[in-house]
């Protein structure tokens, strides 16, 4: 327990030693408030327009702030988290491997395991600042509207296990290679099949279809941002982030039979 | 302490090592002398339970390092080659870090740093980060994380490379004064190192032993007949004459740039087993030359390297 303690506190240092967290963050939070800005901008458009035009007002949806405001939000910050959590996890191995720092690490009394957790759940950390970060845009439509708060705050139930799903394949790709560039290009590739694995759902056979969409992302965050939390979405989270952290404890115990 | 019983290991179809065995008793510094290539790192690695060997075994202060490896690691302090360390941390912070890690009792954590920081010269940078240090100052703290939970057995590889000579004589006095405690493990292949800090040498090459002993043994063993340095003021074609005289001596030959007037030096080389130790200096002062020096040419361990390997 200490051990994995000690690397977690030695592992978010370093996040906040180097510009890393920093920029990433940052990167996030204003990308996701240009998305946030435009659609509660239209919203609010339509929401003018709408007092002197009944058609418009006619129209479901349009001028629900759920419909046309949060949930575009979760998707959009779970597409964006697509792209920043590569960049948080491609150092994780890869650069113990690059420095060689991972023999020292190796050769201390620690067990994998509790390097990998104390890792995995450094770059959680990170990743529940920069989450916690975009309450503000919620906060904003609490104060100027009137959203359902339940969908909100599945959708940051479920933005939790996706960003968990995003670092734990990011950790397993870390760990196959000693460059992060490849770590991100691995992580991030990967990371994008799952993500649009159900476009070809529709061209695939009955069973296969189901599987293929079984097996996306996409398909199982779409509950969480209508408000609707569904045990067999969390099972898959958990199972995909099992898999993967199960995956990089098997590349790093690789180390002892390869040749 | 450590015991290496025929110890193999293969990349894919390279052998590093094949068939390895040595032991080490408690208080020793054991010198692991070979080129580079030889399997000193990879012996090292097994030891530190980076990785499993292929066959033979292992044990360090008692445990296998294959069956038990935490406890292993937690008796040793291990000092890579090339000394990988975190740049992103201080170097206060790295070594808390260590000391945690290593199973030092939290409230002790600070004196052990305290004191290890002390020991190793590093309480002037102690709040520098580790990558804005010089190689002398990284390679102390490397040193540092190994030594922080006070560990039975030292495994360092390399541990004066890249130094200068000042801070290698610094971190050598530093070595020697961790024996006698600790049981040391030393590889390098710089071999006045050996002769100075250790007090038994495996040399190791292509992955096989092909020596075990003491540095002066080793010496002995290796070196044929002795040779004697000479420094005489006198004429040189005489003093060779009267030289070669002398009961026992095989070959003189003269290796200096005086010229010719006055001083020489003089390399006589005795039969073998022929001791003439006592029989040279007589001769030129009966001659009434002045003797300016008479010691022994020892083969210096680069020497017998040399011989071992070559051997082969």
């Amino acid at each position: 327990m200490r051990n994995f303690y000690l690397i977690f506190k030695k592992e978010l240092k370093s996040y906040f030693a180097s510009p890393i967290a920093y920029v990433v963050i940052t990167m996030f939070l204003i990308l996701t408030g240009y998305f946030f800005y435009n659609s509660f901008a239209l919203f609010s458009t339509i929401s003018f327009q709408a007092t002197v035009n009944p058609m418009l007002a006619k129209q479901v949806g349009l001028l629900n702030i759920t419909e046309s405001v949060v949930r575009p939000l979760f998707g959009n910050i779970s597409v964006i988290l697509l792209l920043m959590v590569p960049l948080l996890t491609m150092r994780l191995f890869s650069e113990e491997k690059k420095s060689g720092t991972i023999e020292l690490l190796l050769t201390y009394p620690v067990t994998d395991m509790q390097v990998l957790l104390g890792k995995f759940l450094s770059c959680m950390a990170v990743f529940a600042i920069m989450i916690a970060l975009t309450a503000l845009y919620p906060v904003l439509l609490i104060v100027f509207g009137q959203p359902e708060t339940g969908p909100i705050l599945t959708g940051y139930i479920g933005l939790f296990f996706v960003g968990a799903s995003f670092v734990s394949l990011g950790i397993f790709a870390s760990s196959l290679t000693e460059n992060q560039i490849i770590a991100a290009t691995v992580a991030f590739g990967l990371l994008l099949l799952f993500w649009m694995i159900s476009f070809s759902a529709s061209l695939a056979g009955q069973t296969f279809g189901d599987i293929l969409s079984y097996i996306s992302i996409t398909t199982h965050f779409e509950g969480f941002a209508k408000g609707v939390v569904d045990t067999e979405d969390i099972v898959y989270y958990l199972l995909f982030i099992t898999l993967f952290l199960f995956l990089t404890l098997r590349i790093l115990e690789s180390k002892k039979w390869r040749g | 302490m450590i015991e290496v019983e025929n110890l193999t290991k293969y990349y894919g179809n390279y052998y590093a090592l094949k068939g390895v065995t040595f032991s080490v008793a408690k208080g020793e510094i054991l010198g692991f002398l070979g080129p580079n290539g030889a399997g000193k790192t990879t012996t090292m690695r097994i030891l530190t339970c980076f990785f499993p060997a292929t066959g033979g075994k292992a044990r360090v202060a008692g445990f296998d390092v294959f069956e038990e490896p935490l406890e292993v690691r937690k008796r040793i302090g291990y000092l890579p080659e090339n000394v990988p360390l975190y740049k992103d941390i201080t170097v206060e912070d790295y070594l808390e870090f260590a000391a945690g890690i290593k199973g030092v009792a939290r409230r002790d954590v600070k004196n052990a740093v305290t004191k290890v920081m002390d020991e190793c010269v590093l309480t002037d940078v102690a709040y520098k980060f580790i990558g804005e240090l010089s190689k002398g100052y990284r390679q102390r703290v490397g040193l540092a994380q190994a030594l922080v939970n006070d560990p039975e057995v030292l495994i360092l590889d390399e541990p004066t490379i890249g130094l200068d000579p000042r801070q290698i004589i610094e971190i050598r006095k530093l070595i020697k004064n961790l024996a006698g405690r600790r049981t040391i493990i030393l590889s390098t292949h710089i071999l006045p190192e050996v002769s100075m800090t250790c007090q038994r040498v495996v040399i190791i090459n292509e992955g096989k032993v092909i020596a075990v002993d003491t540095p002066q043994n080793l010496t002995a063993k290796v070196q044929g007949a002795s040779r004697f340095l000479v420094k005489i003021d006198g004429p040189s074609q005489d003093v060779m004459k009267e030289l070669r005289a002398i009961n026992g001596v095989e070959r003189v030959t003269r290796r200096d740039e005086y010229g010719n007037n006055g001083v020489g030096e003089y390399v006589v080389e005795a039969i073998k087993d022929r001791d003439i130790k006592r029989n040279i200096a007589p001769v030129i002062v009966n001659k009434g030359w002045a003797l300016l020096e008479l010691r022994p040419q020892e083969m210096s361990l680069e020497d017998i390297f040399v011989k071992l390997v070559t051997k082969e």
